[in-house]
Order: structure tokens, then sequence, then C-alpha cells
């Protein structure tokens, strides 16, 4: 019983970090139709920030979780010189496919400059611990500080982003960006702004999901975004690409499928597992859990 | 002045085709015993090889049906494995005494053929997502589908070690049957380049047909290629096991190369030249649409690619500057990115090369630079 | 005039509805062979809906689609222009990075007959067909006075043109029954006189029932034998050009009342 609740901890701890990042993903695929490869990467950009970073924050006597603003900030000018340098201007004059080429380009050059740059280098960084030991105790089993944090900021962060896009101005700017990019610049919207800052807060977010996991996993190194985002994208599919209330519970399913396969099943299985959800996703319903089938216009 | 497409080009090709390839045989007679040739420029042919083919591939799906599949390496990795095994197979059942003897290089052939066909059927597979998947979707799938395969062979326990009944898991194939030594490479030459040649050709025949046309159509507008009576299901199934079929041989002439398989070398991105990001590089590079180009491109790679592992000139570079070309991924990334946004048609677009229309190509080429030159001036004039 | 009893083109109670909305109500209409037939009706009223479903890129919800007698529900986009439907499309949907030439190939393609053997040793069957198909594809060219840019990029060629080049199209799938979407969108008057010679001309020479969506009247009225409309989905009149243009209901759906 006790391996069926710590699996289920696991999963739910896995699947927050995963919201999380599809959160990112999905808010920047509904207004861009991107899939943005590298989004797994700014995590590992923020990882890398928060590794320099705290040390610097714990000699000020402050707690370390605090380098995560650092980490925001640099994660956020990152996502929006990626779109800036790199996504409009082959999106004003390129097809889906020199975007999605890109896309993947970005991604590669940010893991592969990381470990270009001694400082930062190929070989992993760990960083020490964020939160406090210790945690609640479920039947028999603890479940860290950490997880609890992880779960309580995943359910947080979505609710105020689903509330932004809803009730704020620029939240409904973006939600009609990705409705209708002509319609939107017709009614006033600066469509490229809106586009900046809907990459500046993806962003953003995935130095929150940094955070969270490196308070669990402290070992950063400059791959761990491939992965991540991968099975991040899953989530975001799986909960309906484009769709902010569906990265949670998108994130949750793959986080606990993950952890029970590699309980119960072996863990090298566990990756090929997600991504057959992929697949059956993508081939019964491709617009997700919450999504709605959009056909194309003929 | 109307391109010619008739049977003269074809027979011009031809004719040209043999008188080099006998003119290349004679050649290497000459050159053969030198430690030059021996030690570098064959096993430099041999990768050249492979990666044209490799590309030309991958532009099947990419450039012509304008599908973007990641998945490349997977039909590689089938290809090498399924030649190393086969041979090693041959070898073990003492089919053949050594590999001067005209049996081996039925052997041989078999092998590359088997290897090709195991891997298009793997890739009927992979297009059967396809039909239901587009672009970035189908970009993570196929990436999906290129772990799983190289995954699964990881895990069997025949492709590791000593191979076939002697063989672990999750270890580099030892004992390939093929793999040749230095002078084998020089020996079996020319059956790389026969072999590249004859992939281009079935793959140049494929575009210049009504199947060409039809996965243009497809990839330019899927619905009105429907509405226009293309069978699209069928047309993008073939095309990705074709496109396969031809990595797989690939794969297998790597096999011929390499004496040791290890799965490591075939993923997305690794640094190596087996992964598929490499592959898309050079497709991309080349043009998308254009054989000529991915063959062109295919050389390109293989002439970075070595002067960065090898070139004497890197160690003369500042240390910061050396350190990138430690990874040279991020040379890669860096090309890809420069393309996509400069010049996003390639090197050669759609264009394909053919002797006799060369003349008329370049002639073209240069009355359609002076236009554009002209009216760039006429157009600065007047505004 | 209708001249055989059996419509080549039919359909019964055919109905879609997306989500709540009933896009088009049964709609029944039949089109015997090498008779020019309207289908008009206001913006949004379902008419290119209707095409969508005659050429199975919609699954109807209710009724059927029959050509010559053979329900076609269900089949797939490729297999209704396999029995004999071709469409053009509203916005043109051309082969934009071929050139006008392949444009009209591609749409030979289901009746090329030689295989991947053929085309990889380049068999004289291989050459065979080509050559046909290559004379063919001019033929229809030359209909639409587009022969001397067969090499051109279709892209590359003036909107007009580019109409011509997708009902060239459309005729090489060899189909019974033709429709198209609004040929004359986006047309001068000089424009559409020419396009009605070259509907004209098809039809003479093919032989083929042609269903035409328009918003231009006088292209309807000159050219069709028959017409029916729609607006919101139903039909509200149907018969010869003359009695449409005074039925009280086509009036009000296209004014206002």
């Amino acid at each position: 019983m006790s391996t069926f609740i710590q699996t289920l901890i696991v999963g739910l701890r896995l699947g927050s970090i995963y919201a999380l990042i599809a959160l990112g993903y999905t808010m920047v695929y509904g207004i861009i139709r991107l899939i943005n490869f590298a989004h797994g990467d700014f995590i590992m950009v923020g990882g890398y920030t928060m590794i320099f970073t705290i040390p610097l924050i714990l000699a000020a006597g402050l707690p370390a979780w605090l380098s995560v603003i650092f980490a925001i900030a640099v994660c956020a000018l990152v996502g929006m010189g990626t779109e800036l340098i790199a996504y409009r201007p082959v999106r004003k004059k390129g097809t889906g496919m020199t975007a999605l080429i890109t896309a993947i380009a970005m991604s590669l050059f940010l893991e592969n400059l990381a470990q270009a740059i001694p400082a930062i280098g190929p070989n992993p960084k760990v960083a020490s611990q964020i939160f406090s030991a210790g945690g609640i105790s479920i039947a028999g089993v603890t479940m860290e500080w950490a997880t609890v944090l992880t779960i309580v900021v995943g359910a947080a962060v979505m609710v105020v982003l689903y509330q932004f896009t809803q009730r704020t101005r620029i939240g409904r700017a973006m939600r009609c960006v990705s409705e209708d990019k002509e319609a939107a610049t017709l009614m006033g919207i600066n469509v490229n702004r809106t586009i900046v800052l809907t990459f500046a807060i993806g962003s953003g977010l995935s130095a929150i999901a940094a955070l969270m996991y490196m308070a669990q996993y402290p070992k950063v190194y400059t791959t761990m975004g491939t992965l991540l985002g991968l099975k991040a994208f899953v989530a975001a599919v799986l909960g309906g690409i484009g769709i902010i209330p569906g990265a949670m519970p998108g994130g949750l399913v793959i986080g606990l499928v993950e952890s029970f396969t590699t309980s119960y099943v072996s863990s090298s299985m566990a990756d090929t597992f997600v991504f057959l959800i992929l697949i059956v996703v993508l081939i019964l319903k491709p617009a997700g859990i919450l999504g709605k089938n959009v056909g194309e216009k003929v | 002045m109307k391109r010619s497409t008739t049977a003269k080009g074809y027979l011009l090709n031809t004719v040209v085709l043999a008188v080099a390839f006998i003119a290349f045989l004679a050649l290497q007679n000459v050159m053969g015993k030198s430690g030059g040739f021996k030690l570098i420029l064959a096993p430099c042919l041999w990768q050249c090889c492979y990666l044209i083919v490799l590309a030309a591939s991958l532009n099947l799906v990419l450039g012509f049906l304008g599908q973007l599949s990641l998945g490349h390496c997977g039909f590689m990795a089938i290809g090498a494995y399924t030649a190393a095994l086969l041979s090693l197979a041959c070898e073990r059942a003492g089919l053949y005494d050594d590999k001067s003897s005209p049996v081996f290089i039925l052997i041989l052939f078999g092998c590359i053929l088997l290897a090709g066909i195991l891997a298009a059927l793997v890739g009927l597979l992979v297009g059967i997502p396809a039909l239901r998947l587009k672009g970035d979707y189908l970009a993570i799938i196929t990436l999906g589908f290129g772990m799983i395969i190289v995954n699964i062979i990881n895990n069997l326990p025949f492709c590791g070690q000593d191979g076939l009944a002697q063989g672990s898991a999750s270890a580099s194939l030892y004992k390939n049957g093929l793999g040749f030594g230095t002078s084998s490479k020089v020996t079996f030459l020319w059956f790389a380049l026969l072999v590249t040649l004859i992939c281009l050709t079935m793959m140049f025949m494929f575009i210049r047909s009504k199947y060409g046309r039809a996965i243009k159509a497809i990839r330019d507008d899927e619905i009105a290629a429907s509405a226009s009576g293309i069978n699209t299901s069928f047309y993008k199934v073939f095309t990705f096991a074709y496109s396969a079929f031809f990595a797989g041989v690939a794969g297998a002439l790597y096999a011929c190369a390499n004496a040791t398989l290890s799965t490591s070398s075939f993923a997305f991105a690794n640094g190596g030249i087996l992964n598929s990001t490499f592959v898309v590089v050079m497709v991309v590079l080349g043009g998308m649409g254009s054989l000529t180009g991915s063959g062109a491109a295919a050389v390109i790679m293989f002439f970075v690619n070595y002067q960065i592992k090898n070139g004497t000139w890197v160690a003369l570079l500042p240390a910061a500057v050396q350190s990138i070309f430690a990874y040279p991924m991020l040379v890669y990334a860096i090309i890809l990115i420069i393309v996509i946004m400069f010049r996003p048609k390639g090197i050669f677009g759609t264009y394909e090369f053919s002797l006799i229309n060369l003349s008329r190509d370049i002639k073209l080429h240069h009355t359609r630079k002076a236009g554009e030159k002209a009216e760039r001036k006429g157009v600065e004039t007047h505004a | 005039m209708p001249e055989t009893k059996t419509p080549v083109l039919e359909t019964r109670k055919l109905g879609i509805t997306f989500g709540g909305l009933k896009a088009v109500q049964d709609f029944n209409i039949q089109i015997y062979q090498g008779e020019l037939m309207g289908l008009i009706g206001p913006n949004g009223a379902g008419k290119t809906t209707v095409f969508n479903m005659l050429t199975g890129v919609y699954v109807p919800t209710e009724g059927t689609v029959i050509l010559n007698g053979v329900p076609l529900n269900g089949r797939k986009t490729h297999q209704f222009v396999e029995a004999g439907v071709a469409r053009t499309f509203q916005n043109i949907r051309l082969f934009k990075e071929m050139s006008v030439i392949d444009n009209v190939k591609a749409a030979f393609t289901k009746d090329v007959k030689y295989n991947m053997l053929d085309a990889t040793f380049r068999t004289p069957n291989f050459w065979k067909a080509e050559r046909e198909m290559t004379k063919k594809a001019l033929e229809l060219l030359t209909i639409f006075h587009l022969e001397d840019k067969a090499e051109l990029l279709s892209a590359n060629l003036p909107y007009g043109q580019q109409r011509k080049l997708e009902i060239a199209r459309a005729l090489a799938t060899n189909m019974k029954v033709l429709l198209l979407d609004e040929p004359a969108a986006g047309m001068n008057p000089t424009e559409t006189a020419e396009l009605l010679e070259c509907i004209n001309t098809i039809r003479d020479r093919f032989g083929i029932a042609i269903l035409l969506i328009e918003h231009d009247m006088s292209l309807v009225m000159n050219v069709c034998e028959r017409i029916l409309v729609i607006d919101y989905g139903q039909t509200i009149a149907a018969g010869l050009p003359e009695e449409i243009a005074q039925n009280p209901k086509v009036i009000a759906a296209y004014l206002g009342e």
C-alpha cells in the first residue's frame, strides 16, 4: 500500500511540474500555433540561473527560493529574445514548416550553447536544498514540503493565469490574437506586442517550473530540458493544446502514468508509454481532453 | 527554349556516368595503394556516400511530400543493424570464406536490400499516423518513433556484444559481418558508389513521375490534391516507406564502413552525424525539393563535420571559439538557423541538375539575376 | 435541356448539422447529363457546404448523394472524384509550387496506368503513358488559352488565369459532373464573358453536367438552364431562370424584407 501512495505522490509531484511547463507551451501554441521546441530549454536556462544566483541570495541572508525572481527575469528575456530574433522574422516570410524547423534549431542552439560555455559546461551541477526538509505524513509515507508546494504552486499559477486571460485586457488580447490575428489587429490590438508578452509570461512560467523541479531533483544539466519539454508537450496536447485549464489535468495524467510505469513496469518503458499516450490522443482526439475539434475551412 | 526532359537527356547522363565511373576505377587502381587514399580518402568517400543517400531519402518526405519527419535515425538504425547481423549470420553459417569471393558480393547486396526492405516496412508503420496528423504533431510523433525504435533495438539481446545467439542487450555490437577494414574499404568503394548512384537514380525516377507529382500536389494543398482524385493516404504512406527504404540502405552502408555499431550513435540530436537533426540540416541546406541539393549539402556537411573533428586549423583558434567546435551540434544548429532565416530555399531551392540542360540553365540564371538587378535599380531610381 | 430520365447526380434529403446548427436541410437536386445548373443564394446560405457534401469533404448527417444511381455516402474525397464528381474552390486552391501543366497532370494521376516498376525502369509503358498525359494536358490548357504558359509556375499566373487553370485541372479528372464554386469571383466583365464561353465549350465538348455556384447574376441568368435557390440551408425556389428572377421569396432573400 505504501508503494502505491509513494508512487501516487511522485506522480502528483511530477505531474505538477509537467503542468507548469505545459502551461507555457499551451500559451505560446495558442497564440502563434507553433510548438516552441525551445520551451524545455528555457527551463534549463532558469535552472542554471538559479544555480548561479542561489549562493548570492543565501549570502544576502535571504531564503534560497527567492532566486526564482532572477530566473524569471532571465527566462522571460530569453523567451522574448527567441521570439524577436528567430520566430517573428521566419513567421513573416516563412511557412509553417520553416517556423517549426526554426524552433527545433533554437532548441538545439540553446542546449549546445550551454554545453559549450565553459562556466556552464557539459557536466551537471547540483543545487543546494531550496526548501526545508521534512513534510507531511500520509499513511506512513512522507510527502515532502517541496512536493506539497509544487502541487499548490502549480494549481495556483494555473488559476491566476486563467483569471488573467479571462479578466484582464491583456489577457483578453491574448485570447483574441490566438483566435484570429487579423481580426485582432482590426480591433486595435498590437499583435506583435501581445505575442512577445505571451512569450515573456510563458517563459517566466518555465522558471517557476525550474524552481519546483530543482527543489526535488537538484541536479541540473544542459539537456534536462529536452525530455522534460517533450513530456510536458504531451501533457499540453492531452489537456488540449492552447487551453490553459487543460494543462493541469494533462500534466497530472502524464506524471501519474510515468510514475506508475516506473514503479510497476520498468523505468525504461516510462518514456515509451508517455509517447504512446501522445500517439493515441493525436489519433483519437487530437483536440485533447478539454478541446474542441475545429476542422479546416474549405 | 524548352527544358529537355527526354530520353536524350537520360542517354547523355548514362554515358557521362559510365565514363566517370570507369575513370574513377582506373584512378583508384593507380592511387589505391597509397596510404593517403586508403586511410583518408576512401573512408571519406564511404561516409559521403551514405550521407548523400540519407539526405536524399529524407528530402522525399520533407521536401517533396512536405512533412517534417524527425525519426529518420530510427530507419538508419534498422538498416545498419539488419545488414550487420544478417551478414554476421551468413559468416557464422559459413556461407562464404572471405570477403573476396563472389558469393560475398551477392551476400552484401542481399543484406543491403533486406536492410532497406525492413526499414521500409517500419516506415509503413510510421507513415500511418502521418495520415491523420499534420505539421507540428507529426514532427513530434516521428521524433518519438525514432526514439522508440532505437530504444527497442537497444533492448534486443541479439543486437549487442557478439551479436545473434552470442549477443546481449544494451551493449554495442562488436561483431559486424560487414565492417570493412581499411583495405576492404578501398576494394569495395566501387560498391558504395554504385549503390549510391542506384539509390539516387531510383529516387529521381520516383520524383519525375506521377508519384512525384502526386506528392508535390499533396504538399502544396492536400485538400485540392484529394479533390483532383489523388489518393492522399496511399501516396503519403508509400512515400514514408520508400524514404525509409533508402534510409535503411544508407544505414547498411554505414554498417559496411564501421566495425562497431552502437545505438547511441542514432538519436534525435547527438553530436554525431547519424542523428535525425543532422539529416534535416542537410536537406534544408541543400534545398527542400531538390535531390541535387541534398547530394551537394551532404558533401558540404560531411566536409564541415570532418573539419570540426579533424581540422588542424581548429587548434589555432582562440580557446573560447574552440569550445564551440567541441560541440558540433552547436555548429549545425547555427547553420540551420542561418539557412532558415536568410535563405529558406536552401542552396538549390527546387532546382535539379541536368547535364543536357546545363548551358541553358546557366544562361537563364544569369539573365534572371541581371533582370532582378535591373529591376532593383529601376525601383531605386523611381522611388 | 434534361434529356435522360435518370439524373447523373442526385441528392435525396441531403443535410448536415454542425453542433446544434442545421447548416443544410432537406436538399434535393437532380442534375441531368449535359445540363448547366445554377445554385444561388445569399452569403452563408450553405452553398459551399452543399458542394463539400457532394464531394466527400463533409460527411452529411442525413440524406444521400447518388451518382449514376450509385450512392456515394461515406466515401473519401478522392473516391468521389474517381466516381465522377470534380470541383473547383471558392478561394483558388492551386498547387502553387508546381508548373501550370503539372497542376493539370497531377489531376490525371488516378487515370495514369503505370506502376512503380514502370517508373523506376522507365519502361516503354511509362513513356507512352506520360506522352499521352502531356498531350491531354496540353489539350485542356489550349481550351483555356493557357498552353503557352504551360511551364510557368502556377503561382505566377494572373488571377483570372489561375481560376481557369483550376477548372482545367478539374476537367482532367474526367468527371461526369463538374461543380464550379464561384468561378467568376473577382473577374471583370471581359474575363467573365470569356469564362462563359469556356464553360459552354466545355459542356458541348465533354457532354458533362455542370453545377455552378455564382453571385454574378448575369452569368447565372445567361448560362444556367435551371436554378436552385437556397437560404439558411433550405431550398426556397427551383426552376427556370425567368421564374426565379420573379420569385418573391428569392427577391426577399437577396434584398431583405
